[in-house]
C-alpha cells in the first residue's frame, strides 16, 4: 500500500466514530467611527519602530528623494514613482539581479497592496509597482509607499480585498527577534530599517 | 545538532535535575514573565477575544474531523500549482524523502525555517548521516545548534539561555560553522543579533536548496503559510532554487478564509505582539519569483494515531504558540528539557502521549503527570485545548495500560488496599480507629516508611485526624439526642 493510501486510511478509521464537526462565527468588530483608520494605521507602524510620515502626493517626490538620499536603491520594473539613479528589476527579464547583486545595494522603493490599521501591516502581494519578493528581503532598508485609500480597518477586511491566488508578504515593522531572554530587538535578517510614507 | 533526547530519564529524575540549576530557573522566570505580560497586554486590546478563541477552535476542529477530505483536495490544490506532493507515514520516510530530493540536486547543505515538524522527525541528523549540512537560521535555533544543545521552548528554543552563555556560544562556536563571530563581541541583544546576520547572510546567499515546515496549509488554494520575525524563513522561502517543506497533516485548514482567525489568534498567544513581523504565504511555484522546484511532504508519525483518541485528539488543534509554556508552574521551574522532547510543557505533557502511544515507554508514560492541573494553560490557549481534561484522561490510559502486570505497581497495590478497606463499614471504623490513636501523638508526618517513601519524597502529608467524622458524629448526636 502507498504511503499516501495509508494515511488516508488511518485517518478514516480514526474518525471512524463519526464525530459532529462544530460551526462557530467569526468575530468582527463593528468599525468604530471615532477612529481614523489612517491615523491608528501610522500610530501603530510606529509602535514597532518603523519610520512612518504622511504626505501629499505633491510632496512625496521630495519626501522619497530625502528618504532614500545617498543610498543605492533598487525598484521594480512598473513603479510609478520616480527615483532618480535606482537600479531597476525586472523579474521576467534574463538579467534579473543575483541574491548577491541585491545584497550590494542598501534600499528599496515599493509600494503595497494595503494597509491594515489594527495590526500596523502592509501586505504585498507582489504585484504591480511592488516587484518579487526578494526585492524587499535583501537591502537593508525598506521604504514603502501606501496610499490612505489602501488603508483597511481590521485582518478582516484585508482577506475581503486579497487575492488568495497571489504569493503574499505581510510585514509588520522591520525584522525583529526575541530570541535572547523575550527582549525584543529590532533588526536581524530582513530589512532592518521599514520607511512607511502614507500618501492622503 | 548532535544532541538528541533519544534516551531522556523520566519526567521526575529529568526535573529534579532541572530544579537544581538555579542559573536555569533565573533565566526561565524572566522569559517567562516578560512574554506573559506582553501577552495579557495585547489580548486585553481585543474585546471579542473569546468568540475568537471559540472561532479558532471551531475552524481547526472542522478541518480534523474531515481530514482525509481536506488532505486529498489539498494534494490537489498544491499539485495544480506545481507543487510536487510526497506523503510520509513516519519520521524515518519524512527524512528519506528531504535527503533524496537535496541529493538530487548534489547539494551538502541546505537552510532551514525554524520547524517543529523537522525537529520532531530528526531531520538535521538523518541528513547530516547523509553528509548534507542542515543549516538553522532562526536566532534561537541557532544558538542551541552551534552550542550542541537542546531545544527547551517551542517559539524560542534557547529561552535557557542567557545573553552572556549566548555570547560565548557564539565566540567559541561560530567560525566552526562559517564567518567567526566579530571580536570585539559583547553580550547586547542587538549585537548578537548582528552577529547572526553577519553569519548567516552568507549561507542564505549562496544555498540551493531551503527547507521549511509550515503553520498552516489551506486546502482550498493550496496556500502554506509561515509565521516569523526574523526575515530567515523568508530568506529561505525566497532566495533558494528548490524549496522543500514538511508539513504534519494536522496543519491543514479547510479555506483560505480561516486563516482570518487564525492569524488573529497567534502573534498574540505568541510574541504578545499584535501581528508578528512577517508572514508569507505562497502556493506552489510563482514564475518568475521564489523557488522554481516546490516539494510538500505530509507527514503522519502518530498523528492519525492521535486522532483516534476521542478526547485527546482536540491536542490536534495545537497552533504552536507556546502561551501554555509561559504561564504553567511547572515549565517555568523545571525548564523544557526535562519533558524529553521537542514538545515540551503542557502541551507535550498531552502530544506525546497522544502521538506516541502510552505502555511502552516510561518517559512518554511519565508525563501525563507532569501537571498540577491547575488549568492556567486551557485559559490561555488561543484554540482552547482543554489540556487538564486530557492529562487526567491519559492518566487513566497509563494506569490501564499497566493493570495486566504480573507485579502489581505499590500504587496499584495500596489503592486495592484503600478499596478493600472503604467498602466495609466495620473495616473502615477499625481503621479510623488505628489512625486516630496515631494522630493523638503525631502533629505532622515526617513520611512513610519502606515503598511509601517514594510517594512522600515530593509530598506533604498531614497527620491523621484524632477523631474520624463518623466518630465525631456519632459523639454529638448522642449528646444532642439527651438535650
Amino acid at each position: 500500500m502507498s504511503a499516501r493510501e495509508e494515511i488516508l486510511g488511518r485517518v478514516r478509521a480514526a474518525l471512524a466514530d463519526g464525530p459532529e464537526v462544530p460551526t462557530a462565527a467569526v468575530p468582527r468588530r463593528t468599525p468604530d467611527g471615532s477612529v481614523d483608520v489612517v491615523t491608528l494605521f501610522c500610530e501603530r507602524v510606529a509602535d514597532y519602530r518603523a519610520s512612518v510620515e504622511r504626505c501629499s502626493a505633491a510632496e512625496l517626490p521630495e519626501r522619497l528623494r530625502a528618504a532614500v538620499a545617498g543610498e543605492r536603491v533598487v525598484v521594480p520594473t512598473d513603479l510609478d514613482l520616480d527615483v532618480p539613479g535606482s537600479v531597476v528589476d525586472d523579474a521576467l527579464s534574463t538579467d534579473v539581479l543575483s541574491a548577491a547583486e541585491l545584497d550590494a545595494l542598501d534600499a528599496v522603493v515599493t509600494r503595497a497592496r494595503l494597509g491594515i490599521a489594527e495590526t500596523g501591516t502592509i501586505v504585498l502581494d507582489h504585484g504591480p509597482g511592488q516587484g518579487r519578493r526578494a526585492i524587499t528581503l535583501v537591502p537593508d532598508h525598506h521604504v514603502c509607499v501606501v496610499d490612505a485609500s489602501q488603508v483597511v480597518a481590521d485582518v478582516p477586511d484585508a482577506f475581503d480585498a486579497l487575492d488568495a491566488s497571489r504569493p503574499l508578504t505581510w510585514i509588520s515593522g522591520p525584522s525583529a527577534t526575541s530570541d535572547i531572554e523575550l527582549d525584543r530587538v529590532e533588526g536581524v535578517h530582513g530589512p532592518r530599517h521599514l520607511h512607511v510614507i502614507v500618501v492622503t | 545538532m548532535s544532541a538528541t533526547f533519544v534516551g531522556m530519564p523520566a519526567f521526575p529524575t529529568a526535573a529534579r535535575a532541572a530544579l537544581a540549576d538555579t542559573q536555569l530557573r533565573h533565566n526561565l522566570t524572566h522569559a517567562t514573565h516578560t512574554i506573559r505580560d506582553k501577552r495579557a497586554r495585547v489580548v486585553a486590546e481585543l474585546p471579542e477575544w473569546e468568540e475568537l478563541r471559540t472561532a479558532g477552535a471551531a475552524t481547526k476542529d472542522r478541518a480534523l474531523l474531515t481530514l482525509d477530505e481536506q488532505l486529498v483536495r489539498l494534494e490537489e490544490s498544491l499539485t495544480s500549482r506545481g507543487a510536487v506532493v510526497h506523503w510520509a507515514r513516519d519520521a524515518d520516510e519524512a527524512c528519506r524523502i528531504v535527503a533524496d530530493v537535496a541529493q538530487a540536486h548534489g547539494v551538502d547543505e541546505v537552510v532551514k525555517v525554524k520547524s517543529m515538524a523537522t525537529q520532531e522527525i530528526g531531520l538535521n541528523e538523518a541528513l547530516a548521516a547523509e553528509g548534507i549540512a542542515a543549516w538553522e537560521t532562526d536566532l534561537a535555533e541557532l544558538i542551541v545548534q552551534l552550542g550542541d544543545d537542546l531545544p527547551s521552548h517551542i517559539l524560542v528554543p534557547a529561552i535557557h539561555r542567557n545573553r552572556a552563555e549566548i555570547r560565548e556560544i557564539f565566540r567559541r562556536r561560530m567560525a566552526a560553522s562559517g564567518r567567526p563571530a566579530p571580536d570585539d563581541l559583547t553580550d547586547d541583544p542587538g549585537e548578537l543579533a548582528n552577529a547572526a546576520r553577519l553569519h548567516l547572510r552568507e549561507k542564505f546567499l549562496r544555498a540551493r536548496v531551503g527547507v521549511s515546515g509550515a503553520n498552516f496549509a489551506v486546502a482550498e488554494t493550496g496556500t502554506l503559510v509561515v509565521v516569523e520575525s526574523e526575515g530567515n524563513g523568508r530568506m529561505c522561502l525566497t532566495l533558494p532554487e528548490v524549496l522543500i517543506s514538511v508539513v504534519g497533516i494536522e496543519k491543514v485548514v479547510p479555506t483560505w478564509r480561516d486563516l482570518d482567525v487564525l492569524l488573529r489568534l497567534l502573534p498574540r498567544s505568541s510574541t504578545g505582539e499584535r501581528m508578528n513581523p512577517y508572514t508569507s504565504m505562497w502556493h506552489g511555484v510563482t514564475p518568475g519569483d521564489g523557488p522554481q522546484e516546490v516539494h510538500v511532504v505530509l507527514l503522519d508519525n502518530g498523528r492519525s494515531h492521535a486522532l483516534a483518541d476521542q478526547v485527546g485528539r482536540q491536542a490536534l488543534r495545537c497552533i504552536r504558540c507556546s502561551a501554555c509554556l509561559n504561564v504553567c508552574p511547572v515549565y517555568e521551574r523545571v525548564g523544557g528539557h526535562a519533558y524529553g522532547s521537542v514538545y515540551p510543557g503542557p502541551i507535550g505533557a498531552i502530544l506525546n502521549p497522544l502521538l506516541k502511544g502510552v505502555g511502552s515507554d516510561p518517559q512518554v508514560d511519565s508525563l501525563p503527570y507532569a501537571s498540577s492541573l491547575c488549568g492556567a494553560c486551557y485559559e490561555v490557549c488561543p484554540v482552547k485545548i482543554d489540556i487538564p481534561s486530557v492529562l487526567v484522561d491519559l492518566r487513566a490510559q497509563v494506569v490501564d495500560a499497566h493493570r495486566d502486570r504480573r507485579v502489581p505497581k505499590p500504587e496499584a497495590v495500596s489503592m486495592r488496599a484503600a478499596a478493600w478497606t472503604l467498602s466495609d463499614s466495620r473495616r473502615l471504623a477499625r481503621a479510623e480507629r488505628i489512625s486516630g490513636r496515631a494522630g493523638r501523638w503525631l502533629t505532622r508526618l515526617a513520611g512513610l516508611p519502606g515503598p511509601g517513601r517514594r510517594w512522600t519524597s515530593a509530598r506533604d502529608l498531614p497527620a491523621p485526624p484524632r477523631e474520624s467524622f463518623r466518630a465525631w458524629w456519632l459523639r454529638t448526636r448522642r449528646r444532642g439526642s439527651r438535650s
